[in-house]
């Protein structure tokens, strides 16, 4: 496991086998810092929800353990679960509850005094407080997802967990949700959510860890990450048509388009040298001619899906 | 202990429940006058008496008992069986708050509003026939354990229905055969020999016997094992519950 400096909550060898016989989670090991942004990759089925799940208390483990902010999640419950906050990734709510309401009773339930400031304070940063005195049935999805983050934040949690806080957003609402993140983070709250936007982790995340199969199959800070598993490619398009590569550029790592047009290059960024500059020199040797040449670099979302095929 | 969080929970299901004040209210004093006008008019004409008491007085605490046990078991058990189905089970399950707390919100409602509705169903029967309780204290206690103890049932029966149909067959098939059978409307002395001995097995038959008794002293069983029988069916259902709380019966997977 990774180890960090500063561990808001601790997973160890943690695996969960449902009623079934399924193996939704195996061995899985996991720390987090106090006050980053962890996104949770994963297609669907991979575990995702059931490991949210277990550690806010809505799934039982079958084996090993989690701790928040040095809590059992099992002896201390109270402690752990006071401190969490959770938004779902199904939209459930009540239906005839006023919005007002429905938020207050989440801060009484976690067995917090009523502050009707801070309840005031979430609406409003949710763009609820018009819609206050609303029915919830009566509001649209998108509406309800927010209703559901400011029940999550009514308690004042530490931790908080979105569980795909995203899902049939629209791009305005989207924008929203992030500088929500943003603010919350700014604020100190650590977050962890799952999404199937990887350009949405890509943007907001410190850290990305992806499960697959119920198995943490990568957990890493997501520069590095994308640094590392990110392959660079440089692309020339050719003056001329070639139909074979010249026997002098065998030792590098090209591949010629159908056309003959276009060459590209692939190189491990990482490595002390990109082989660019005797890539080109070899060129020249050959007498192959170019009329540009630009580079890409992979996204997050393609390591994510070789990654995934990997495993 | 989670103070806010019981609260929370209670006046939740309070709320609820006003909205729908007409149907708890209304409903109520409706369905106890009809009581009346059939078995204590059409039938109490040709009865005259059970046991030194007009027929109308009579019934009153098998129409009490009735209520208070459908309405206890329906009230708890859609309690906790709607957020289930809904989902919106979620918070309760991740909140910080232990199984006695959450029962103690979810049944303390539900039987708050089974007193409220015997006390209104008192009131109503009042205008019909001259109440007369002999031992107050004893009635308030009956009504508040068997109010407490069938909700606590219900709440067991709202965990445990997986679907609309087991949460009102219950209700329906058991609970309100047993109340019709167990001497709510007539004294079980006017049953044959073997009926009169088949119905001792009748738990309700011991419930409406002891409210019965702290209303006009008159009574099937003993009154003490009524107590002792609705005691020890509260302390069943408690029993189940926190089993069902530790194991995540049907509610956490
Ligand atoms: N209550 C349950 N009983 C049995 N199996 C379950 C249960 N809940 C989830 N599973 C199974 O566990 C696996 C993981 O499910 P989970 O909901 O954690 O996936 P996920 O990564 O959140 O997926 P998605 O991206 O679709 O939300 C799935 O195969 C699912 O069918
Ligand atoms: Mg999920």
């Amino acid at each position: 496991m990774e180890a960090v400096a500063n561990p808001i909550l601790t997973v160890s060898q943690l695996g969960k086998t449902y009623a079934g016989g399924f193996q939704a989670l195996k061995d899985i090991n996991l720390q987090i810092e106090k006050g980053e942004i962890l996104a949770l990759l994963g297609p669907n089925g991979a575990g995702k929800t059931t490991l949210i799940s277990t550690i806010c208390g809505i799934v039982r483990p079958s084996t090993g353990s989690v701790t928040v902010a040095g809590y059992d999640i099992i002896k201390d419950f109270r402690k752990t679960r006071s401190i969490i906050g959770l938004v779902p990734q199904e939209l459930t709510t009540d239906s005839f509850e006023s919005v007002w309401s429905t938020v207050s009773f989440s801060r009484g339930l976690f067995g917090k005094a009523p502050n009707p400031e801070h309840i005031e304070k979430v609406l409003k940063a949710l763009s609820l407080w018009d819609k206050k005195d609303n029915m919830i049935r009566t509001l649209s999805g998108g509406m309800k997802r927010r209703v559901l983050i400011a029940k999550a934040l009514s308690h004042e949690p530490t931790v908080l967990f979105l569980d795909e806080p995203t899902a049939g957003v629209d791009v305005s609402l989207r924008k929203d949700m992030w500088s929500i993140v943003s603010d919350l983070k700014a604020e100190g709250v650590t977050i962890i959510l799952t999404t199937h936007y990887i350009e949405e982790a890509e943007e907001i995340a410190d850290r990305v860890g992806v499960i697959n199969n119920g198995e943490l199959i990568l957990i890493e800070d997501k520069n590095s990450l994308m640094r590392k598993l990110g392959k660079k490619q440089l692309i020339l398009d050719l003056s001329q048509p070639l139909e074979t590569l010249p026997a002098g550029l065998e030792g590098y790592e090209l591949e010629l388009s159908e056309d003959g047009e276009k060459l590209t290059y692939t190189f491990d960024n990482q490595g002390e040298h990109t082989g660019i500059t005797s890539l080109l020199d070899d060129l020249k040797g050959s007498g192959i001619r170019f009329r540009d040449l630009n580079t890409t670099q992979s996204s997050l979302e393609e390591i994510f899906v070789s990654l995934v095929q990997e495993s | 202990m989670n103070i806010h969080g019981i609260l929370a929970i209670y006046k939740f299901e309070m709320a609820r429940t006003r909205r729908t004040l007409l149907q708890s209210i209304v409903a109520p004093v409706i369905t106890t006058s009809l009581y009346f006008i059939v078995f204590g008019a059409a039938i109490g004409s040709r009865i005259q008496q059970v046991d030194g008491v007009s027929y109308g007085a009579f019934i009153v605490p098998g129409l009490i008992m009735l209520n208070l046990l459908t309405h206890s078991i329906s009230n708890a058990s859609f309690a906790i069986y709607f957020p289930k189905f809904v989902g919106t089970v979620y918070e309760m399950l991740s909140a910080p708050i232990s199984t006695l707390e959450v029962v103690l919100g979810y049944v303390g409602a539900a039987a708050t509003k089974s007193i409220i509705l015997g006390m209104i169903i008192l009131v109503t029967a009042s205008f019909f026939t001259d109440l007369r309780i002999a031992h107050p204290i004893i009635m308030l206690l009956f009504v508040l354990l068997t109010a407490v103890s069938f909700s606590l049932l219900g709440f067991i029966l709202g965990i445990w229905a997986d679907n609309f149909e087991k949460l009102s067959v219950v209700p329906m098939l058991v609970v309100t055969p047993l109340v019709f059978l167990g001497g709510s409307f007539y004294s079980t002395d006017m049953l044959p020999p073997l009926w009169q001995s088949v119905s001792l097995f009748n738990p309700v038959l011991y419930l409406v016997s002891g409210l019965r008794w702290s209303f006009y002293e008159i009574s099937e069983v003993n009154v003490a094992v009524s107590l002792v029988c609705i005691v020890g069916f509260m302390f069943a259902c408690l029993g189940v519950v926190i089993y069902m709380f530790k194991t995540g019966y049907k509610l956490r997977s």
